[in-house]
């Protein structure tokens, strides 16, 4: 099938690195005509083209420890976003789903970790220590197991085959009674996580390079990697393993996965405790840079950016989004921030976000929309 | 037995297209707004007026005017919140201007405040679609959201950043303000809700709403049939902000009283006027209605309701069964009916006809 609708090679080099190189061409030209404008003295400093235009870029030359430093925060939080979005996208192309509680979800799973371990030492008795914390991962990893077969049975057989939107709907209902249940059973108070007890290093180190000192998380460094390894994992646990293979059948088609013996039930349990386990890694990473609270739901929806931005069935554009979308915001909100009051990081990687669908509706990596009557 | 059409012949085209084609519904529908103007505000008790009765008519125009862009021209937004945000400071501004002017008139206006708002982020509409177009209608929300914390201007220069609602009169009765009766409200509330709902009623089942129902439909077999695109889903978008911005006035103005920066109109509202939309029905105006109506009622019923019927829950904790029992029920209500109340209406309509002979 596919062969048929691919486009026959007409070009060397393929779409994708074609438009990057012509965009970053494009990119090189308006840099050389604003640096052109300033050395001539038709955008004089303290005007408002040189403030938008020129002073960030003039900024990021003369600090560039400053800027070594908001890349690797952007960098961090791009990771962290790809990791929620990834959540987002396992679901999504194996049902169909758009499972608005993975933000939820990634505080609840985060909940249920420290929450089991405060009961496990506090009213049980239980020495505190990595193996009483290594017990409340156990216990949070079989919640969302639960969780995930509970959503299948409950949420997602009676649905099937309806409309996205009602889905849509439904994983809102679940967001819902998520919170609720999550404040009910563990309290509304921000709780702290457990870090050290979960052998997750903590402090950071830093370094003096390019004239200035660059400040850096030991956690962060290890959030980074565990990132990395998990999203190889889950890739060589896509293409090699039965599992894997049976997932991206069903992402291919239901019923052709049906018809050669796939359980579509299972697959999604399957799928929902995956996306239930990257969320409560995320969970331990996020609550580890701050307090696990449900506040943490408003981070939770800065992935949508990110998934629009890398479509809604890719991995690799969950990955790449998350970085264009982190270090974007964190660059904006560090340059041209401050012209426009501060706090634009609300709404900032929405807006990169739009802009790149502007001129690719189905987002980078997503695959050509083919429209017919 | 009551609810029959034999005997009721159409004899001219006008009967034909009309919307309420049985006699029975036009005198029901009289019946029932006899009832909301001349016995609701008389007899219920202010608590009911207060907690149920004015946020359910002003969001009311909320979820008509997201359920003309979602239900009838197929286009999520999740932006509705920010849109009424919108609606509320224009409003607020344009009464401190020029305070001369009757605020009924400048809550009218601020419609279009918010439809001019509205057609600017619509604009994306025409490049994507479906989910897409939800998250992108996010950077909407977002984007107002701050603006009403971080524009000064908006809310003037208040140190505590919200927005009060003066003292205005309509022939020398107040009715915003503190000392506005509740009554007086309830009926203005009233007025604008008939007036909007007859509006949007007779939009969508004209040639307008035609075009939006192809769009929805199929967009670009809607296209090939000569709708233009671009007017059709910018013309929806308008429309549907226009409502959001009026609820968004009457929300503040009649119902609240006065609003916190940026936490009234939040993300949350949006989704539940969207929710409003998918419960109620969408693509049906009795159904904005039901919908707005249960996400109304619903958490005041569970907050005042449980603990009259012996279950006892203390506040703090009935907040969360409160979030509980919506999200399960709404899970529930879309395994049951994913097509809303309004089809459960009809259903029970359907029923009826053939009550208490089913053949």
């Amino acid at each position: 099938m596919s062969a048929v609708t691919s486009s026959p090679a007409r070009a060397v080099l393929p779409p994708a690195v074609l438009g990057t190189l012509k965009v970053l061409g494009i990119m090189a030209a308006i840099g050389a005509a604003i640096a052109l404008l300033v050395q001539t003295g038709l955008m004089p400093k303290g005007s408002v083209g040189h403030k938008v235009l020129a002073a960030p870029f003039i900024d990021m030359w003369e600090l560039p420890d400053l800027l070594v430093q908001t890349l690797w925060e952007g960098l961090v939080a791009g990771v962290l976003y790809a990791l929620i979005a990834l959540g987002f996208v396992l679901i999504f192309k194996a049902s169909g789903v758009f499972n608005f509680a993975q933000g939820i979800m990634v505080v609840f799973s985060a909940l249920t970790l420290v929450g089991s371990y405060e009961i496990m030492t506090q009213r049980m008795g239980l020495p505190t220590g990595v193996v009483v914390a290594i017990l409340a991962l156990v216990v949070a990893v079989a919640t969302m197991f639960v969780l995930a077969w509970l959503v299948e049975r409950i949420v997602l057989r009676p649905l099937v085959n309806q409309n996205e939107i009602i889905m849509l709907m439904a994983t809102v209902g679940l967001t819902y009674f998520l919170i609720g249940f999550g404040e009910y059973v563990f309290g509304g108070n921000p709780k702290v996580m457990i870090t050290a007890e979960l052998g997750l290093p903590t402090g950071s180190t830093q370094f003096n390079i390019l004239g200035g000192r660059v400040n850096i998380q030991h956690l962060d460094v290890a959030a980074a990697v565990i990132a990395s390894v998990m999203i190889a994992g889950l890739a060589f646990f896509f293409q090699y393993t039965r599992i894997g293979r049976a997932l991206r059948a069903v992402a291919d088609s239901h019923k052709a996965a049906l018809s050669v013996g796939i359980s579509l039930n299972q697959i999604w349990v399957i799928v929902w405790f995956t996306a239930g386990i990257v969320a409560l890694v995320t969970g331990i990473m996020w609550g580890a840079r701050s307090d696990v609270s449900f506040a943490l739901e408003i981070i939770a929806l800065k992935a949508l950016p990110v998934l629009i931005l890398g479509g809604f069935t890719s991995v690799p554009g969950a990955i790449v989004g998350g970085l264009i979308i982190g270090i974007g915001e964190k660059m904006g909100e560090g340059y041209w921030g401050p012209l426009l009051g501060g706090g634009i990081e609300t709404w900032l990687a929405y807006v990169i976000a739009l802009g790149f669908l502007l001129f690719r509706p189905q987002g980078l990596f997503g695959e050509k929309i083919i429209e017919r009557i | 037995m009551f609810y029959r059409e034999t005997g009721q012949f159409k004899t001219t085209y006008a009967d034909d297209m009309a919307i309420f084609p049985i006699r029975q519904d036009r005198i029901g529908l009289a019946l029932i707004l006899a009832f909301a103007f001349l016995v609701v505000p008389f007899v219920t008790s202010d608590f009911t007026l207060k907690t149920i009765m004015l946020p359910f008519l002003a969001l009311s125009v909320a979820v008509i005017g997201l359920n003309i862009l979602t239900g009838y021209t197929g286009l999520i937004s999740l932006g509705s919140a920010g849109f009424m945000g919108v609606g509320a400071y224009a409003c607020y501004k344009l009464t401190t201007i020029f305070p001369e002017v009757n605020i009924i008139i400048w809550i009218f206006v601020s419609g279009f405040f918010a439809a001019a708002v509205g057609v600017f982020f619509g604009l994306p509409s025409l490049r994507i679609k479906g989910l897409y177009l939800a998250v992108a209608t996010l950077a909407a929300q977002f984007f107002l959201q701050w603006a009403f914390v971080r524009i000064p201007w908006l809310f003037n220069y208040n140190p505590s950043g919200a927005i009060e609602v003066p003292l205005r009169t309509l022939f020398g009765v107040p009715i915003t303000g503190p000392t506005a009766s509740l009554e007086v409200k309830y009926l203005i509330c009233l007025c604008f809700v008939v007036g909007m709902t007859w509006l949007a009623s007779n939009l969508v089942h004209g040639r307008i709403g035609r075009s939006w129902m192809a769009v929805r439909d199929m967009d670009i077999a809607a296209e090939l049939m000569g709708i233009k695109l671009l007017n059709a889903k910018l013309m929806a978008f308008a429309v549907s902000s226009f409502y959001c911005g009026v609820s968004g006035a009457l929300f503040v103005f009649l119902y609240l009283g006065g609003a916190e920066a940026g936490t009234e109109f939040a993300i949350r509202l949006s989704f539940l006027i969207l929710f409003a939309v998918i419960i109620g029905g969408a693509g049906s105006m009795i159904g904005s209605f039901l919908g707005a109506g249960f996400i109304v009622a619903l958490p005041t019923i569970l907050k005042f309701g449980l603990p009259a019927i012996g279950i006892a829950i203390t506040g703090a904790t009935a907040e969360k069964i409160v979030l509980m029992i919506i999200g399960a029920l709404t899970i529930y209500l879309l395994i049951v009916e994913p097509h809303g109340l309004a089809r459960l209406w009809q259903i029970m309509k359907q029923k009826l006809r053939v009550w208490p002979f089913p053949y």
